[in-house]
């Protein structure tokens, strides 16, 4: 059965299996009649031009996860900043690891979706926000919408500022069969309330250490999240996408924001077969501030795809993209950002720049900037560089010992700095600069 | 120490060097002068290993090894430094973290333990100090926004760090206004001892006042045309590189 008839036939089954409140029940309904409808994209579609689903969806995933997979917290340690103390969500092929989790309600709430779906008490907040932002004509949106039951739900009342990071964190093992699962994350951050949210998908065999061919099970993340930012609130949002070859992930991100609030999303694209990202923004208010930044490194013939679209539809707003990526091997990758300003979003400051280098003559990046302005007084620049590493530079460094492997990567850390920089964790920070290190194969020669 | 045996090289299909022939021992100070396109800078490349020239001809013996096979990293370990016309920018990259991982490389590759990071520190200290460098300079990007006279003093203050064999300084005066000058001077003239050796490469004899060479060669059109003292310095400096050209 192709895959999608068979999310069609399991949509059935899944709604007789859990309870849900009429509201709900209608969200989904209307969800899964525009993914049948549409189905999933294809590279007809201008937005998926570079970008084709037909290998992966071969595959006969299994859409339900099963039960908890048992995962004892040394094994994973690493993956999480356990320098320091967080909240933690976390999720083993799709199902909640509640022993490896710390959540929270003192506060703030840091728990569950499902929870927060079928509990009365959340029930007034899941109708305001739920599904509320995230697009309903998009296919791949609309197929998690219908099957949405589990993921993150973080609720930070107004003017909380959450001291500890919270980590949500997707672990996928790769034991059974192929595994597609679609986790959906709701954030609600209130007025000049404050948080530092990491979220990781890993997966666990970590086959391509040591160059070996993964013998791992493929898996399908379809996720969605949805981002509130209310009145002059920070969000800064870390993506850590570090998967295994047989993993992948498609991410779609949609954040409303209103007056006066400042989200970061920084995405950093490790690993995975193929990943996409669908990252929107959308504008609500005056004198809001949104940044996008990314860090793409990888090889093989490892896809990465960044489609990013920002929506100025008020005066007095910001935006900021920084997109650099390092392709080795046959990799590909993708950067489309979209740049929308309305006619009434007068003095919007909207920048947009990729950075690539390509080491190899066979990687390959696609690189589309699509700004449409409508309004007359704005500054609005987009700018894309593809290069190969700086040989006048390369040579500087060998020619101080240092040997052209680690020249390369000081280079090329050297690129993406500027975005490292711009983590405000300083354990996260580190962690990042490790995993680069590793994706680069050498040991930096100081703690950095 | 070094010795350059009918060096002969060229990039792309451009002869550069046209046969050069030098002898550097140790204890020597030597100067590269010519006019501009002589080829100095490209000798100093090639000595340094950059893999942009071919080397068509000749050899380059160090210590009475061939280095002309050698990859530049490999060249420096073996005691060879470079300091560049116009070094190069690393952002995100400390002065002390580049110059940790460059030291720490090159005792690798002679088998030596890492040197330990208080030591580290105090060498950084005493060598910083010798060029009179701020210590809060040594924290930022290695390069970034220097100002010219920052960015040569920074490359004298590496090869101190480093402790060369067989230093090469490319141009090192240009840039440079006259108390920098002095204090670049200064520190290489204390860096200088009867076993290492420096080849000063140069446009005017200005540097030479402070860096006494004792043999002066003049490189003209990929050849070294004329070998003197330091009075060469001095007579170049007079008669002007039209001279050189006029009986050449």
């Amino acid at each position: 059965m192709e895959l999608k008839e068979k999310l069609l036939s399991s949509f059935m089954a899944f709604e007789e299996q859990i309870d849900v409140h009429s509201e709900l029940h209608d969200v989904r309904t209307s969800a899964i009649k525009n993914f049948e409808n549409k189905g999933f994209p294809t590279k007809k579609e201008e937005s998926w031009k570079y970008t084709s689903l037909n290998a992966i969806l071969k595959n006969d995933f299994t859409v339900f996860p099963k039960n908890e997979n048992s995962i004892e917290f040394k094994d994973v340690k690493k993956y999480f900043i356990h320098e320091i103390d967080t909240y933690k969500i976390v999720f083993i092929d799709g199902v909640f690891s509640s022993f490896l989790s710390s959540t929270t309600h003192e506060g703030i709430d840091v728990c569950l979706m499902s929870l927060a779906l079928y509990k009365p008490k959340y029930k007034m907040v899941i109708d305001n926000y739920f599904n509320k932002i995230a697009s309903k004509d998009e296919s791949l949106t609309s197929l998690n919408t219908a099957f949405a039951n589990e993921g993150a739900y973080i609720n930070v009342p107004k003017s909380t500022v959450v001291r500890k990071p919270i980590e949500i964190m997707y672990f996928s093992t790769g034991n059974e069969a192929a595994l597609m699962v679609q986790p959906r994350n709701l954030i609600i951050v209130g007025e000049n309330s404050h948080v530092q949210i990491i979220e990781r998908h890993q997966s666990l065999n970590e086959t391509r250490a040591n160059g070996e061919l993964s013998e791992a099970n493929p898996v399908l993340t379809n996720s969605v999240t949805e981002i509130f930012a209310q009145k002059r609130a920070i969000v800064d949002y870390y993506k850590i996408q570090n998967d295994g070859l047989e993993a992948n992930l498609i991410d779609n991100t949609y954040v409303s924001q209103k007056q006066e609030s400042n989200v970061s999303v920084n995405t950093f694209s490790f690993g995975g077969n193929l990943t996409r990202n669908n990252l929107n923004f959308y504008h609500f208010g005056e004198r809001i501030v949104s940044n996008l930044n990314g860090i793409t490194i990888i090889g093989e013939k490892q896809h990465v795809d960044h489609y990013t679209l920002v929506q100025h539809s008020t005066p007095n707003c910001e935006s900021h993209q920084d997109y650099k990526g390092i392709y080795s091997d046959r990799s590909t990758g993708v950067f489309n950002g979209k740049i929308f300003v309305e006619k009434v979003a007068q003095k919007t400051n909207a920048f947009q720049k990729s950075n690539n280098i390509l080491l190899s003559d066979k990687a390959t990046i696609n690189a589309k900037p699509q700004l449409e302005i409508f309004a007359d007084d704005v500054k609005c620049s987009h700018g894309c560089t593809v290069g190969q590493l700086d040989e006048t530079a390369m040579f500087y460094m060998q020619s101080r010992g240092i040997p052209k492997k680690e020249a390369k990567a000081l280079l090329m850390y050297a690129f993406s700095n500027a975005l490292i920089e711009s983590i405000k964790i300083p354990e996260l920070k580190q962690r990042i600069t490790k995993i680069i290190a590793m994706k680069l194969g050498v040991k930096m020669g100081f703690d950095l | 120490m070094l010795s350059i045996k009918n060096l002969h090289a060229s990039i792309g299909d451009k002869e550069i060097l046209k046969g050069i022939n030098l002898e550097v021992n140790a204890g020597e100070i030597h100067a590269i002068m010519g006019p501009n396109g002589a080829g100095k800078s490209t000798l100093s490349a090639i000595i340094a290993g950059n893999e942009n020239y071919k080397v068509t001809e000749g050899e380059i013996f160090l210590d009475g090894e061939d280095i002309s096979e050698l990859a530049p990293e490999e060249r420096a370990h073996k005691g060879v430094f470079l300091s560049f016309q116009y070094p190069v920018e690393i952002p995100g990259v400390s002065v002390t973290n580049f110059m940790r991982t460059a030291i720490n490389e090159t005792r690798k590759a002679n088998k030596l333990e890492e040197m330990p990071a208080n030591e580290m520190l105090k060498v950084i200290r005493e060598k910083s100090e010798l060029l009179e460098i701020d210590r809060k300079f040594l924290s930022r990007s290695l390069n970034e926004g220097f100002s010219g006279g920052e960015k040569k003093r920074n490359e004298i203050f590496q090869m101190a760090m480093l402790e060369p064999k067989l230093a090469i300084l490319d141009e090192t005066d240009s840039g440079l206004d006259i108390d920098a000058l002095r204090i670049v001077a200064n520190g290489v003239n204390k860096l200088k001892s009867d076993k290492n050796a420096i080849i000063v490469i140069t446009h005017y004899q200005r540097l030479l006042d402070y860096i006494v060479p004792d043999f002066v060669h003049v490189l003209y059109n990929g050849k070294i045309v004329k070998s003197g003292g330091k009075e060469l310095a001095y007579e170049l400096e007079e008669k002007g590189y039209d001279w050189i050209k006029a009986e050449n």
